[in-house]
């Protein structure tokens, strides 16, 4: 096969369309660039939709974990605190597994137990634990006097948390937040290794690199091609985050904006 | 069979709920599952220390004036970033393995003449092998606990690296410049003045990385090492009479969930016990901390700012 039949063929075998069978032998650098590319889609799903829903869900997270009422900021305290405390490979495997027992009480849940569904679920309460606790810190850390302003202003109540006090806490938040979705998207790789099917061989770029890894017991090759995707990946998320974040300091004095730095940190 | 731990085990089918439990949680295979969470503390305790070690050398080469081996720790400490670590923990497992057959290969058979690569197989000669194919059982686990932990420290080394060569350079200037007031020279300021200071600007780096580490041990299931995770699949999956005295239901959710509390349980823990070693360092030291704390009114750290606070706390 030449390269272009092989794009032709393998581009969207990860969505399910093109060539039915995985290449068995005589693997071309071709072969596993695009079939590694091809997985990459799933990444880019899971991580953009959990980060896009998990963005909202945390700031209410955050927002009950800074009331004063315990009914509201105990259970958040709670949710943060288990997902923030265990490993997200052990919580893909108990929901997996959670899932298929709810699937033989009732077919309602028959959708949970595939990947698409079950672990962008997961992925999505993970991401709103560890940016509601981002987004928490950045509430506490609102300058005083910034609130002391709107109060002189006659601002309360949501008039102050939507004009004064939000925008700050995403500002000071950013720089952190982009920091988990970078994480967020090199977490992905992890659902198809704990529990959740790749139907019909459909699994994300490292799931691919493995099985090229298996093949041809060669690691030097696909890893390598997985680690340049990503770093793409990681580029492109750093783009789009920093514009975002040059959007939301626009107001300051240059040498007072706070820059996105990458901190990297690992498997959570 | 193996003999049961409790007399009255000898037939499970007719014994009730709490007795069958009993019975059924101290199962050989059971013991091997509680066995199998020695094995992670293991892997902690020596990993750790390891990590560290490497990840000093990583900071001394990133800081060296020769101009190589600066890029060396730096490239060490940069490559994890933008990768998925779980990545590196499938390469390093294989890459190591053949790194290794590949040098016992050079040594011991130099007079092979066929092309180690062939096609999709690595072939060394028999006696390369590693371990060997005569080799017993617990060699073989021994050999991947060993290829795990030197993943997991090499991967977490570059994580210390980074933590130490942040530390060292967040030492106040004057400190080093007063130690080469003295007349010392580079290494002796280096280890006199600039190692004893950094631990304590390390600290929030390092034991956020040790709770990183804590939530990592379960990828030890991915190395092929029989860790709580394989057990866990393993014990909670559906038993039929047919195979053992013990039938039950797909249990794993509630392996899980064990397993779920117990790193909640090791994270809580390890959380109290940074943050007393942290209140301990800060003590008298010119920091916000140790200032608050002489103030009476601090309970040490974490009164910074939200956005250190957030990233300095566990993951």
């Amino acid at each position: 096969m030449t390269c272009l039949e092989t794009l032709q063929a393998y581009a969207f075998r990860s969505l399910g369309y093109g060539e039915r069978l995985l290449p068995r032998s005589d693997f071309t650098l071709c072969d596993q660039f695009v079939l590694i590319g091809s997985g990459l889609l799933w990444n880019i799903y899971f991580g953009l939709l959990a980060i896009v829903a998990g963005f909202f869900f945390a700031n209410a997270l955050a927002v009950a974990k800074t009331s004063a009422r315990p009914w509201l900021r105990r259970p958040a305290n709670g949710f943060i605190f288990v997902f923030r405390g265990s490993p997200l490979f052990i919580q893909f495997f108990f929901a997996y597994f959670l899932f298929l027992s709810l699937k033989s009480v009732s077919p309602v849940f028959n959708l949970l137990s595939s990947a698409w569904m079950g672990a962008l679920i997961v992925l999505f309460l993970n991401t709103s634990a560890y940016s509601a606790q981002i987004f928490y810190g950045a509430l506490c850390s609102i300058p005083k006097g910034d609130i002391e302003a709107a109060d002189a202003y006659g601002m309360s109540g949501w008039v102050r948390f939507r004009r004064i006090m939000w925008p700050t806490a995403m500002r000071l938040a950013w720089p952190a937040y982009t920091n988990e979705a970078i994480f967020l998207f090199h977490a992905t790789t992890l659902v198809f290794f704990s529990g959740f099917p790749a139907w019909r061989q459909q699994g994300d770029a490292l799931y691919y690199a493995n099985y090229f890894a298996d093949k041809t017991f060669n690691p030097f090759v696909p890893y390598p091609i997985l680690a340049f995707y990503f770093i793409l990946l990681t580029l492109v998320v750093i783009t789009v985050f920093g514009g975002i974040n040059s959007y939301l300091n626009r107001h300051l004095p240059r040498d007072r904006r706070q820059k996105v730095k990458v901190r990297p940190q690992l498997i959570r | 069979m193996r003999p049961a731990i409790f007399s009255f085990c000898s037939d499970p089918a007719s014994l009730d709920t709490v007795r069958w439990l009993t019975c059924y949680l101290s199962t050989g295979k059971h013991m091997a599952f509680y066995m199998s969470f020695a094995t992670v503390l293991l892997l902690l305790a020596i990993t750790a220390p390891l990590a560290l070690a490497f990840g000093f050398g990583g900071a001394i080469a990133a800081r060296a004036q020769f101009a190589p081996l600066a890029w060396l720790g730096k490239g060490y400490i940069a490559i994890v970033r933008g990768v998925p670590d779980i990545a590196f923990f499938l390469f390093f497992v294989i890459a190591l393995d053949q790194g290794v057959e590949w040098l016992r290969h050079q040594v011991k058979c130099p007079d092979w003449d066929e092309p180690i690569r062939q096609g999709n197989d690595f072939i060394v000669c028999s006696v390369a092998k590693m371990p060997l194919n005569s080799a017993p059982q617990w060699m073989h686990e021994i050999y991947g606990f060993t290829l795990a932990v030197l993943t997991f420290a090499i991967v977490f080394g570059a994580f210390a690296a980074n933590v130490l060569y942040g530390a060292m350079r967040a030492v106040p200037r004057a400190q080093v410049e007063t130690a080469e007031a003295y007349g010392m020279n580079r290494h002796q300021s280096f280890w006199r003045v600039l190692v004893p200071q950094m631990w304590l600007y390390a600290l929030p780096g390092l034991s956020n990385l040790w709770m990183v580490l804590i939530k990592a041990t379960p990828l030890l299931f991915l190395l092929g090492v029989e860790d709580i995770v394989y057990w866990a699949r393993e014990l909670g999956g559906s038993k039929t009479p047919q195979f053992t005295d013990y039938p039950h239901p797909d249990w794993r959710m509630w392996y899980f969930l064990a397993l779920l509390i117990f790193y909640l349980a090791f994270t809580k823990l390890s959380e109290v016990v940074l943050d007393r070693i942290t209140r301990r360092l800060s003590y008298g030291q010119a920091t916000v901390a140790g200032a608050a704390q002489r103030k009476g009114r601090g309970k040490g750290p974490g009164t910074g700012s939200g956005n250190e606070k957030t990233e300095g706390t566990p993951a």
